[in-house]
């Protein structure tokens, strides 16, 4: 009988078939059915995210994926952001440009987040790729506007660039101009980061008024407030609006100017900015609350009444970000008015204040929590919890997908009984069985570990900070924690035997990092030789590990998941463990 | 939660490590606080540390002041604020909340023919900044409010550092705490010690508790 192979559709069916499917994950597994699935996917595949730069190198990747038009990089562990990760650890992307720039001519997209970019990075990627389109650097740094000018002059077709809390170094507005008059094709383009120096105005205009594709504008601080009107009427088809300042002097016509533009936006549906605000202005954005569906206020040093009047107009609200400024009664007005609210951000006004400068505490977010029954995703800056209001807001939403609080002072207790936060951030987990992220604070004993452990099954990232008693902790994580992909912990009483114990499930993560724990070098090296890999970098700015005992606690502590072994670009404050035991620096 | 099953860890894992040396003694939970090494490294890098005396004059790189200081340097701080731990409260870049990212301020002194500036995003204290502007018009001497220390007197002229903030009035640099100060200084001045009689601290609502 003659053997008939299996799935016998020729290559290019295959190809067409393989093209609907888009996610990262689900081509990965058509990838491992058989070698010829492997084969023809990854001659099609035209989008890679690569979520560790470091976890494998530019030319694994475009010797096994030839054709691809878009890609997604991080550099830096996500502590990066809060001043923990030295300046020079890395995250260059130069390398990655430099090799796609040979390889493939016809990349489209570059993402990056967390990633140091050159001036030289950015002339590079102007010179390389003809059919460019989209930038986005997401708290990338390392550039100034000149790469910046460089970008605009030589990507003929760019549709997207966005600076997302990047640092700029600002030496000049007049990097706009450098768009030519024939670029129309802009459809995003965010600079809200951009120093308190003025974009040249005149220039924006004009490229605004030219881009009738364009749907997503922020602008940044600089611009002010009598400015926006012009730019509105210029493109009132935007959906993403951000505003400059929101400020300026009290003249009659401003707020009808500004109340009619926003009015021809019919459109819009998101709305940032908001430094300065005079609340006088606010007005100007009711023709549009009805429709918005995010709203970023997080720069607005406006106050709770305020606050409470705009948000009462915005009965479509999907997204909030505010500052405290809010407090417990305009989450409650926000609690009755926005019953469409998934994502709730409050940040604080005055987080390195002593006491409470604002009357903002968990009631605020039980409320909410009541009152809002499709949130999904909480970031809650506060002074006091207690375990009863985390047991409410368990119950009341078990669908959240990500829940970060932070209290601001380490180690505060429940107020009302004294004792610790184990149950209340237990209840969380065992209630929201789809939480993928979780961030911890206040005093937490280990037993809030093993509540995590237990029940936090689909639990991707977890961040601790002073928190737990003893290795059985960490321990309980790393053995229940069945999808988590990063751990990061500062100042946590972790160390050796639970990493050793859980060597192995280190390789199925992206990235643990450890900063002013309990590791030892001494395991940090056994690490490092038993998991080849694993790249084990030790981070000490004030003197060599090795310079001390073994038994010597690390300063900070990355483990990432790698398949290109040590990187060649370490600063002479990181040291790395080789296969050898050698350590490498 | 049964916290009656203490959980028993492997002997090894399938790396083959040892676990001989590194048997965790395992207790319920909520028992009393044994740590795996007997808190015997615990506490020196934890939370609060010891300040750092920062003399005056000190030429420290300040482009790593933030991150190479993992103590806090309390007596710095302003009065009321409390020692910062680096990297907490975890808001990203709060440096940049609400202020612009290049804090530049124009620097008058009483007598000089010429302004320079300062970035006040390089600096994390008064100490820094009153150091810097110490060297910047290194003929003068600057009184410094923070330690009432007095420095050597060259010429023996006194100057009071002074500055104008987001209101139009006119402050003793060190009153408020440092982060307010970055945000709401326009610019500086330093007046020569006999046009300081005017000049009152204020005291901003949220710190009037203290004693």
């Amino acid at each position: 009988m003659q053997k008939k192979r299996a799935y016998s559709f020729p290559d290019e069916v295959l190809e067409h078939v393989f093209s609907f499917i888009q996610s990262g994950k689900d081509r990965n597994a058509v990838s491992m059915v058989c070698k010829s699935w492997y084969e023809i996917e990854r001659w099609c595949r035209r989008k890679v995210f690569i979520g560790n730069c470091y976890a494998v190198s530019p030319k694994m990747v475009i010797k096994r994926f030839p054709e691809v038009r878009s890609i997604e990089l991080k550099g830096k562990p996500h502590f990066a952001d809060f001043n923990l990760v030295p300046d020079g650890w890395g995250g260059y992307v130069l390398p990655w440009i430099v090799e796609m720039a040979g390889a493939y001519p016809w990349l489209e997209e570059i993402r990056l987040k967390r990633m140091v970019v050159t001036d030289e990075s950015l002339e590079l990627i102007a010179k390389s790729f003809k059919n460019f389109k989209v930038l986005v650097l997401f708290s990338c740094e390392g550039f100034s506007t000149d790469g910046l000018a460089a970008i605009a002059a030589g990507c003929k077709n760019l549709r997207e660039l966005d600076l997302r809390e990047s640092e700029v170094d600002d030496l000049s507005g007049h990097w706009l101009t450098h768009f030519p008059e024939t670029c129309t094709s802009l459809v995003s383009l965010n600079i809200s980061c951009l120093g308190s120096d003025e974009v040249s105005f005149s220039a924006l205009e004009r490229l605004v008024g030219r881009c009738p594709n364009l749907r997503s504008l922020r602008l940044n601080r600089a611009v002010s407030l009598d400015k926006i009107a012009n730019i509105l009427c210029l493109a009132p088809q935007l959906v993403d609006f951000g505003t400059g300042n929101y400020t300026t002097e009290l003249q009659p016509d401003v707020l009808s100017n500004l109340t009619a533009a926003f009015s021809s936006c019919k459109e819009l549906k998101s709305l940032s900015g908001f430094w300065d605000v005079v609340p006088a202005y606010l007005p100007a954005l009711y023709p549009v609350c009805s429709r918005l569906t995010s709203l970023n206020l997080s720069y607005a040093t406006i106050h709770s009444p305020e606050i409470i009047k705009l948000v009462s107009h915005c009965p479509s609200l999907q997204r909030l970000l505010v500052l405290d400024y809010i407090e417990d009664s305009g989450l409650e007005a926000l609690a009755s008015s926005c019953k469409d609210l998934q994502e709730l951000r409050v940040f604080p006004s005055d987080p390195f204040g002593v006491e409470p400068n604002v009357s903002l505490t968990e009631k605020g977010l039980v409320s909410v929590s009541l009152g809002c029954p499709k949130l999904q995703s909480v970031l809650y800056f506060c002074r006091q919890m207690t375990n009863a209001a985390l047991v409410t807001i368990a119950q009341n939403c078990p669908n959240f997908t990500r829940f970060r609080l932070c209290i601001i002072e380490p180690k505060t207790a429940d107020y009302l009984t004294r004792e610790p936060l184990d149950v209340g951030f237990g209840a969380i987990v065992e209630h929201c069985k789809d939480l993928r992220r979780l961030s911890l604070s206040g005093l937490l004993t280990d037993r809030v570990f093993e509540y995590i452990g237990t029940y936090a099954k689909k639990l991707e990232m977890l961040s601790v900070a002073f928190a737990g008693d003893s290795d059985l902790g960490l321990h309980h994580v790393l053995s229940g924690c069945e999808s988590l992909r990063k751990l990061e912990i500062r100042d946590c009483p972790f160390g050796d035997k639970a990493i050793l114990a859980n060597a192995a499930k280190l390789e199925t993560m992206r990235s643990l990092w450890m900063s002013s724990c309990t590791v030892s070098f001494g395991a940090c090296k056994l690490l490092g030789q038993k998991m080849h890999r694993l790249n084990v970098e030790v981070i000490d700015e004030t003197e060599p590990p090795c310079s001390r005992p073994e038994s010597c606690p690390v300063d900070k502590l990355y483990v990432y998941r790698s398949i290109s072994g040590p990187r060649s670009d370490m600063p002479p404050f990181v040291w790395t463990m080789d296969e050898e035991g050698t350590i490498l620096h | 939660m049964s916290s009656e099953n203490g959980k028993r860890l492997p002997e090894t894992d399938a790396a083959g490590l040892n676990f001989e040396a590194t048997e965790l003694t395992l207790g319920l939970p909520g028992k009393s606080r044994v740590t795996s090494d007997g808190g015997a490294k615990l506490g020196s890098k934890r939370g609060f540390s010891e300040t750092v005396d920062l003399s005056l004059g000190d030429k420290k790189d300040t482009n790593k002041l933030g991150q190479t200081q993992s103590q806090i340097d309390a007596r710095e701080a302003a009065p009321g604020s409390k020692a910062q731990v680096v990297g907490w409260p975890p808001v990203r870049g709060y440096a940049k909340r609400g202020k612009k990212s290049c804090k530049y301020v124009k620097v008058a002194v009483d007598g000089a023919p010429y302004l320079r500036k300062v970035d006040l995003e390089m600096y994390n204290t008064y100490q820094q900044l009153l150091a810097s502007l110490e060297d910047m018009f290194s003929c003068f001497t600057i009184r410094n409010f923070l330690n009432e220390k007095k420095m050597d007197q060259v010429n023996g002229i006194e100057y009071v550092p002074t500055y104008e903030d987001k209101d139009g009035d006119w402050m003793l640099v060190g009153d408020v705490p440092w982060q307010m100060f970055v945000e709401s200084c326009k610019r500086i001045r330093l007046m020569k010690n006999t046009e300081t009689v005017e000049l009152a601290p204020r005291t901003p609502p949220k710190w009037s508790r203290r004693s």
